[in-house]
């Protein structure tokens, strides 16, 4: 089956095809990023516009990176939420509607969903059971995966995600937006016994998480000390490292709680390399593996859309020809398979 | 001549189908609907005149001004409808529309088209009955306050849309006695927008469904970082 994956719900128009039996066939993304980095964040409206104009073209490209012709594709998955309901709309309404006039079956698929199941796509997937860990700008969150469609999410941010807290810390240091990776980049010049963070929730029980407390913490510091490159810096890796730590320490208790020994790290913060080496130290001590996606399937993408989606359309699932977009959608909801 | 035509920039929501010059439309108000109502409005069109999408020559639709997520949708809707059958597709503005419809539905020649564009601004456009059977824009059509809009100097005119029912008083002073009728309860309709989308295919508007882009005509939706206040 050879499914053609739609992903706008936020600030990247992805599109991708996906064939069952021959894997990943073309795969492209157009981000956004620039465009509202001049805005200090993404502008909903924007982003919406922006998709309109970028989507049908993209298409049309991955069909001829994929040396695919209308009559090759068997079906349209395109994410119906949670996100950006303007955003995700543009996805929906071309998606359904060109699926509706190919008279072929579409389907909506959870943008999370996506985000778990994107490990699939590599060459050694992991197996099921595995604890997912994702982190980006909208979320944070662990998640039990057994199979597709049967997610439990097991902790997530009270607050702010920790993508989120990583951009805003850095604007704080003027790092401009999105700052998380410049962040990363002066923490590497940072003397990491100059100040110490706290590890929001981390002193009792259970694994959630809130980050907006780290956030203020960076101000206060910041406020209270002469601002200088090496304050910035100093204040940057004391940040990531309490960021770091804090996800750290609530993945260790979730492999212990679940015994789960399989740890999936997705979402743009996993490009992050300080939580890269703090997990695999945690895999060894725990005798676990942990798994990263490749960066371009970790942030958003059309290939875990096109795969996704195909798992669902291989199952049966069909919609019927109306299109929906959905800001919020449990994940506990999603149909198991 | 057979062409396709949906509107969805308003809280109306609909489609229409001319063969040879026979119109059938499916028209309904529905806010927040449109997602669930076009694409079998388009199929029940379809099947009971017995023809199939891939007949279609061209394909016509509403692209604004009005509601900015509903143009988007019937946008989407046309970019992948016409996408798949690889046929030209026909920008029709949603004022105009409106104008046509009030010529032909109150024998006017002159329209004054308006939809309240929320934030204490209109979508406005006048029009004039040309000799085709299509509508002429006179001036520009514009995003504005309704003590700003274009009223054309000259002749009688009929008021129709949303703009007249919640800024009346004003719209009425500004056409001094120049203003015969008020219909406020005036949308967009594919009807409309398929016997212009005919006028416009034969004059050659027809575009390539990339092409197929919305005109929101308010533009100015944030504020860059640095910019006053």
């Amino acid at each position: 089956m050879r499914v053609l994956g739609i992903e706008t719900s936020c600030d990247e128009t992805g599109v991708a095809i996906y064939d069952s039996e021959r894997g990943l066939l073309s795969d492209l993304l157009y981000s956004q990023v620039a465009m509202h980095a001049e805005y200090g964040g993404v502008v909903p409206e924007l982003a919406s516009r922006d998709h309109v104009r970028k989507l049908l073209p993209l298409i049309r490209e991955a069909m001829q990176q994929a040396d695919t012709t209308r009559e090759q594709i068997d079906g349209i998955a395109y994410t119906a939420g949670p996100g950006l309901v303007g955003a995700l709309l543009v996805g929906a309404a071309i998606g359904r509607s060109l699926a509706w006039g190919w008279n072929l079956p579409a389907v909506g698929v959870h943008h999370l969903e996506g985000h778990l199941l994107a490990p699939m796509l590599e060459e050694n997937p992991p197996p099921f059971p595995f604890i997912a860990l994702l982190v980006s700008g909208g979320h944070t969150m662990l998640i039990t995966v057994e199979g597709v469609g049967r997610y439990q999410i097991i902790g997530e941010s009270l607050d702010d995600a920790v993508g989120e807290a990583f951009d805003k810390t850095a604007k704080l240091l003027d790092l401009g937006y999105p700052g998380g990776p410049a962040l990363e980049q002066i923490a590497t010049k940072g003397d990491g016994t100059r100040f110490r963070f706290p590890r929001p929730m981390t002193g009792r029980p259970g694994l959630d998480f809130s980050f907006s407390g780290l956030k203020t913490f960076a101000m206060n510091t910041l406020h209270a000390n002469e601002i200088t490159e090496q304050t910035r810096a100093d204040i940057a890796l004391a940040f990531q490292t309490a960021a770091v730590e804090t996800l750290a320490i609530k993945c260790q208790r979730a492999i212990r709680e679940t015994g789960i020994k399989q740890l999936v790290v997705a979402g743009g913060v996993s490009a992050n390399r300080a939580l890269r080496e703090r997990l695999d130290r945690l895999a060894l001590k725990e005798r676990a593996q942990v798994a990263y996606p490749r960066l371009k399937f970790c942030t958003d993408n059309g290939a875990m859309i096109a795969y996704a989606g195909c798992l669902r359309l291989q199952a049966g699932e069909r919609e019927p020809p109306a299109f929906e977009a959905r800001a919020r959608w449990p994940m506990d909801t999603v149909t198991a398979l | 001549m057979k062409l396709l035509a949906i509107d969805t920039t308003t809280e109306a929501c609909s489609a229409a189908l001319s063969i040879n010059g026979a119109i059938s439309e499916r028209y309904e108000i529905a806010p927040r609907q449109h997602a669930t109502l076009i694409l079998p409005m388009i199929d029940s069109l379809l099947s009971e005149a017995g023809i199939t999408l891939a007949q279609m020559d061209a394909i016509a639709f509403g692209r604004g001004p009005g509601a900015f997520t509903g143009v988007r949708i019937g946008v989407g809707v046309v970019q992948g409808v016409a996408f798949s059958i690889e046929r030209p597709v026909v920008p029709v503005s949603s004022l105009a529309a409106m104008a046509h419809g009030a010529m032909a539905g109150f024998n006017a020649t002159n329209v004054l088209a308006g939809i309240d564009a929320r934030m204490g601004e209109v979508y406005w456009g006048a029009y004039q009955r040309s000799s085709d059977g299509g509508v002429r824009a006179v001036g520009e059509e514009s995003v504005c306050g309704a003590d700003e809009t274009f009223i054309p100097e000259t002749g009688r005119w009929i008021g129709v849309g949303t703009a007249w029912q919640s800024y009346s008083e004003v719209l009425a002073a500004r056409c001094g006695g120049r203003l015969d009728q008020l219909h406020p309860a005036i949308f967009p309709r594919a009807c409309d927008i398929a016997a212009l989308g005919v006028i416009g295919f034969a004059a050659g508007e027809g575009v390539s469904a990339d092409e197929a882009q919305p005109v929101y005509l308010r533009n100015n939706v944030a504020r860059k970082r640095g910019d006053s206040v």
